[in-house]
């Protein structure tokens, strides 16, 4: 069969030589070279199964799950013991992830189960990508991995897929965990809708945590020491869970104090929450709970005094699962904003960057 | 069949686990030297690069043909990585133009990758995974068939020698053995052209030589164009076919050894004299002795006993009757001659006289 193949390749061989000299006719190749397409996916494949093995994955799924499962566990109680004074309320499941449950008797409160999942959450973006490039650079094995036939950017773009993978997978494992595990402790079966809430739910959540992906992964590109990187990752997290709060009450009271007529008020309270939602943290807070929590009507302030009388007038209803998710929509496209900034920035780096250390 | 259609087939035989191949090698050579193999897979024009006022490659014109190993000889910072970096297409030119296997690395860059097989200076591996397995995901980065690629990778895990080990995890490797296993990545896609950054610097004497030798078997059997810096001179001496010297960005000279004798020798041989130090007059008669033939420039005495005499000698092309007047000369005063024989010509002389030269030249230009 041999015999057949090079004649078909033949009247392009003699050919080659005689073709201009200066152009760019490629010298035939001794093996037939397919061009190869889709780097990104081998990357991609690579970096998803070093995830999984790496001993960081491990004790993310233990510190989240521990995180996700502990308050609930309380909560079920607590359910449990006023389910039977509730009526008609349809969300009776989702309060496994709002709720924020007491502790036996005593008067300690958990936060609920998405609360933790918001201040843990980041550290699962964090630590899938805050080494990704600059690890490369400094085992030294970017030149060869560059050299080999792949786009540059197959290897962020690449990278940055692995660590959407995880983070999805480990946060359906969550969510289905506290599910499963409620299900089991409350015998309460979730209606339809739940799923879907809890279903928007973990996307919003898949959203926050990317924000953090690549935002880990925008470090990794510009330090180029990982341990660095690590730390400024962590910090950030840090300042912005923890600290983060306050420094935007800081700059609300600056730029729009609470003073004046009550109109005035209202509106620089208005202000003041759209500082707040510079934070990715209450961008996601604000979400979660619209989501989760089929009471919540508004997660805005009113702006005049006009809405607040409206607001005031309002039947207390639950809302439909489109009302809620139009609630949150705006939260969601800045996060995917937030998210899309960092990664772009993080990919023209990488592009421009010398190969060499 | 075989004969008028060499080359087809033997795109087709390829390298069907290397074995007939080799085997087969020498036929299919001849027959690609008679066609007229008029382009060379490594070529350059006026390849410049800049970085902001810097330059780090001075308008290079380079050639390397198929089945030959070509050294980049120069010293830190004097631009090798860099041409080789815009070889690969990994940087792109400020000025001039590369054709690597005929193909413009900036615009076409996976073709040329896919082709070239490259270790880098200071190569590493991802350490958590065995040598095995870090050149699977070469593979995989290469389209090349999981089967395939199983005995492409067993082959160049012997050939570097290193089947032993390949199973252990490359944290465990010392920095030659990371470094065979370099080589044995760039041979996994079965490269037309190998270019190797520094590639025998942490390897023992022993496996040098064991690399080396593999590197010259792949020229020879698989018409493979080698380009490899280095700046151990002796190995750069042992193994290329023809050597470019390298400073500050510019190639200030290339050739083989004897061309490249001929330009910065400074037209002198040297030969080389075992001499039994005679009893009367000792060293001294020796040398007035040998000082006294014509075309003596130099005369070194030895400075252990079991060293030889080196004489000097000039215009270079007179060694050969300085020789025969040295037996005649050690036949007529009685000297206890044992041997007499050419010393090569030196790379690192003509190195260090090259980068002199330039140097000058060069402060003579700005002057």
């Amino acid at each position: 069969m041999t015999a057949e193949t090079p004649a078909v390749q033949t009247p392009t061989t003699p050919a080659a030589p005689t073709r201009d000299r200066r152009g760019d006719a490629a010298i035939p190749s001794r093996r037939e070279r397919s061009v190869p397409h889709a780097g990104w996916m081998v990357v991609a494949g690579k970096e998803f199964a070093d995830h999984l093995w790496s001993s960081r994955f491990l004790a993310l799924l233990v510190v989240l799950g521990l995180a996700a499962l502990i308050p609930m566990y309380f909560a079920a109680d607590t359910i449990r013991n006023a389910a039977s004074q509730v009526t008609g309320a349809s969300s009776i499941f989702l309060f496994l992830f709002t709720l924020a449950p007491k502790v036996g008797d005593t008067q300690v409160q958990l936060p609920g189960a998405w609360e933790f999942i918001a201040i843990v959450g980041p550290l699962l973006g964090i630590v899938f990508a805050f080494d990704a490039v600059n690890s490369e650079r400094s085992d030294g094995t970017l030149p060869r991995l560059l050299s080999q036939p792949i786009y540059r950017d197959d290897v962020i773009n690449g990278k940055f897929a692995a660590g959407l993978a995880v983070i999805g997978l480990v946060l359906t494992f969550i969510v289905l965990l506290i599910a499963g595990f409620g299900i089991v402790r409350l015998g309460i079966v979730p209606s339809a809708e739940e799923l879907l809430r809890l279903t928007f739910w973990l996307i919003v959540t898949f959203l926050y945590v990317s924000l953090w992906l690549a935002f880990g992964l925008l470090l990794s590109v510009l330090i180029r020491r990982a341990s660095t990187s690590a730390l400024v990752a962590f910090g950030t997290w840090l300042l912005l869970t923890f600290f983060g709060g306050l420094i935007t009450q800081l700059i609300g009271g600056f730029i729009a104090p609470i003073t004046g007529s009550l109109e005035q008020q209202a509106s620089n309270l208005s202000v003041q929450q759209t500082i707040s939602r510079l934070l990715p943290d209450t961008l996601y807070r604000e979400a979660s709970l619209a989501i989760l929590n089929p009471q919540v009507a508004a997660i805005s302030n009113p702006a005049t005094i006009g809405g607040y009388e409206q607001a005031a007038q309002r039947v207390p209803s639950l809302q439909s699962f489109d009302q809620s998710i139009l609630l949150v929509w705006p939260h969601m496209v800045t996060m995917l904003a937030i998210m899309v900034a960092c990664f772009a920035l993080a990919y023209v780096r990488f592009m421009r960057q010398e190969v060499r250390a | 069949m075989t004969a008028p259609s060499t080359r087809p087939v033997r795109k087709r035989v390829g390298r069907k686990g290397g074995g007939p191949d080799r085997d087969t090698g020498a036929t299919p050579r001849r027959a690609r030297e008679g066609d007229d193999r008029p382009r060379a897979p490594i070529r350059t024009r006026g390849l410049t690069k800049l970085y902001g006022d810097l330059v780090a490659v001075d308008h290079l014109d380079l050639e390397v043909q198929a089945g030959e190993i070509f050294g980049l000889l120069g010293q830190n910072g004097a631009g090798k990585t860099t041409t080789i970096l815009m070889l690969l297409g990994l940087t792109e030119p400020t000025e001039g133009q590369a054709r690597v296997v005929g193909l413009d690395p900036a615009r076409r860059p996976l073709e040329v990758k896919r082709r070239v097989g490259y270790l880098p200076d200071a190569v590493g591996f991802y350490t958590d995974m065995s040598g095995r397995d870090n050149l699977r995901y070469t593979a995989r980065l290469n389209r090349i068939e999981r089967e395939e690629a199983e005995d492409l990778i067993d082959e160049a895990l012997e050939q570097v020698g290193l089947s032993a080990r390949a199973d252990d995890p490359t944290e465990t490797y010392s920095r030659g053995m990371l470094q065979r296993l370099g080589i044995a990545d760039a041979l996994i896609k079965d490269p037309d052209v190998l270019i190797l950054d520094e590639p025998t610097t942490a390897i023992d004497p022993l496996g040098v030589t064991e690399i080396l030798d593999l590197l010259r078997a792949l020229v020879r059997d698989r018409q493979m164009a080698i380009l490899l810096s280095s700046h151990l001179l002796n190995q750069v001496q042992s193994v290329c076919d023809r050597i470019g010297i390298f400073s500050a960005g510019r190639l200030i000279g290339q050739g083989s050894m004897h061309e490249l004798a001929a330009r910065f020798g400074e037209d002198t041989a040297h030969v080389e004299a075992e001499i039994e130090p005679p009893a009367d007059g000792g060293i001294a008669r020796v040398r007035e002795v040998l000082a006294a033939i014509p075309g003596v420039v130099d005369v070194k005495s030895p400075a252990r006993s079991s060293d030889p005499w080196v004489i000097g000698v000039r215009p270079a092309a007179e060694e050969t009757r300085v020789r025969r007047a040295i037996l005649a000369a050690a036949t007529s005063t009685g000297l206890d001659l044992t041997s007499v024989r050419v010393a090569p010509p030196a790379l690192e002389d003509i190195y260090r006289r090259a980068v002199d030269r330039a140097t000058h030249g060069h402060a003579r230009d700005v002057r």
